[in-house]
């Protein structure tokens, strides 16, 4: 039954579409509801009347907010198959730290090149390619940032890729010459269904951001 | 092998003690360092180069940064008096209000405290609209805590959970703040549960013995960030 899961999103958001990556791991049957972020639904506002945000998973009628936080408590309700965190609890730490790494970090750097201009936006592209340079030597050598497998770390940071072409147009820079490693990663993250039917189209990301940008930076 | 437990903290940190408080609450032995954030030391740097900041918890030789990641790792290392519930729902409750507390609480707080009186001399009237939009701020935050917590005696019911000492930030440091800055944020006539869980809290052993001395810590935060944001 589709309605026992629904999830509010917008389908821009690298943070709902980590939801979307997850259910769609396990194999979870839901709702999507399109949210006009513009114009936020009530259900929306009764469902996280805290933040206002989406995504929003609503399981069996309760609300759970915040994509890392929906992510885990979907790992651990559906729990019978493709397991999102290692099962080691050092591992599942330094999952956590990492998927916090980047929350904390790649959003804030990726804003400011993608709606900034001159001298901010300069200091954001540095800002943001030393974080992945980082992210490039937490993932070595590894296939997945997970090891061997696709796992939470992964699932929290290709969200990000589906806007990269925005960035590089809006930013001028090019992501691959800096980070080939990312840029490898990601593509094979993309050979997985989970992953590529849950990321939308590049080019309409670009749009939006564009649109976006107009609306913060006047040229 | 001996089991080795360090931690990396400062006395004044919230964030370090929510690590110390998690352990004596599960009776784990650890020995504590003591950092100067002004001068870390090379082995602060070699556990957590990403961040280079406290907590860190260094248990047989491997590092866990970040004090909400670390409460988690020490629940699922350590059986005994577990902080998190077991159901999933609960579990996701518990992080979602953590996070609300680091993420949005205590920004909130310093502005009202301290904001207006950060960086260049601002005008008088224009400082005091600043200072009144931060006050309402936080009480709209308290008050959402407030509603969280109900009639439980502790945000985990009945004993002290991860959401109770992640929200040591609210139950100790905020009096400490208040005090050192002249505003008045947590109020009783407006947060009664709160300030009920607030004494409670301090109360229980584990976190009273990990609290820092009270006028230390106001006297350190006078001096950091001056007398602060109450009507002259």
């Amino acid at each position: 039954m589709a309605k026992e899961v629904v999830l509010l999103d917008f389908w821009p958001s690298m943070f709902g579409m980590r939801v979307r990556i997850a259910l769609a791991e396990k194999g979870i049957k839901y709702e999507y509801k399109e949210e006009d972020l513009k114009n936020k639904s009530p259900l929306l506002l009764e469902m996280n009347p805290i933040n206002k945000q989406i995504p929003v998973l609503i399981h069996n009628g309760k609300p759970v907010c915040e994509s890392l936080i929906i992510v885990q408590y979907i790992d651990e309700v559906w729990n019978d198959k493709s397991p999102l965190l290692p099962s080691d609890p050092y591992q599942r730490a330094q999952a956590r730290f990492w998927a916090d790494f980047v929350d904390k970090k790649v959003y804030g750097a990726s804003r400011k090149v993608g709606s900034t201009t001159g001298e901010e936006q300069e200091a954001g592209k540095k800002e943001f390619f030393e974080i992945l340079k980082t992210l490039e030597v937490e993932l070595g050598d590894k296939p997945y940032f997970g090891g061997e497998t696709f796992g939470y770390v992964d699932l929290s940071f290709i969200t990000f890729y589906s806007w990269f072409h925005a960035y590089e147009v809006l930013g001028n820079i090019n992501i691959g010459a800096e980070c080939p490693k990312i840029i490898a990663w990601a593509k094979r993250c993309l050979q997985k269904e989970s992953v590529a039917k849950s990321l939308p189209d590049q080019k309409k990301v670009y749009e939006f951001a564009a649109q976006m940008r107009k609306r913060f930076v006047s040229e | 092998m001996a089991e080795e437990v360090l931690v990396f903290g400062a006395w004044g940190s919230p964030f370090s003690r929510r690590v110390e408080m998690a352990l004596k609450l599960k009776g784990i032995e650890y020995k504590y360092i003591e950092e100067d954030l002004t001068n870390k030391s090379p082995s602060l740097l070699k556990y957590n180069p990403v961040h280079k900041k406290i907590p860190v918890l260094v248990h047989n030789g491997k590092p866990v940064a970040e004090s909400l990641v670390i409460l988690e790792y020490i629940d699922e290392t350590w059986k005994d008096h577990p902080i998190l519930p077991k159901d999933p729902y609960e579990r996701a409750n518990a992080r979602f209000w953590a996070k609300f507390i680091d993420e949005k609480c205590l920004s909130a707080i310093f502005k009202a405290c301290w904001g207006a009186c950060w960086g260049e001399e601002k005008e008088h009237e224009k400082a005091e609209i600043e200072h009144e939009k931060a006050v309402k701020e936080v009480s709209e935050l308290l008050q959402f805590l407030e509603n969280e917590l109900k009639e439980k005696r502790y945000f985990g019911g009945e004993t002290v959970g991860l959401l109770d000492i992640a929200a040591n930030t609210i139950g100790y440091w905020l009096g400490v703040f208040e005090e050192a800055s002249g505003v008045e944020l947590l109020t009783r006539e407006k947060f009664s549960k709160l300030c009920n869980w607030a004494n409670e809290f301090v109360c229980v052993t584990a976190i009273k013995e990990n609290l820092p001395p009270r006028d230390k810590l106001i006297a350190y935060f006078r001096n950091r960030f001056g007398a602060g944001n109450a009507s002259k």
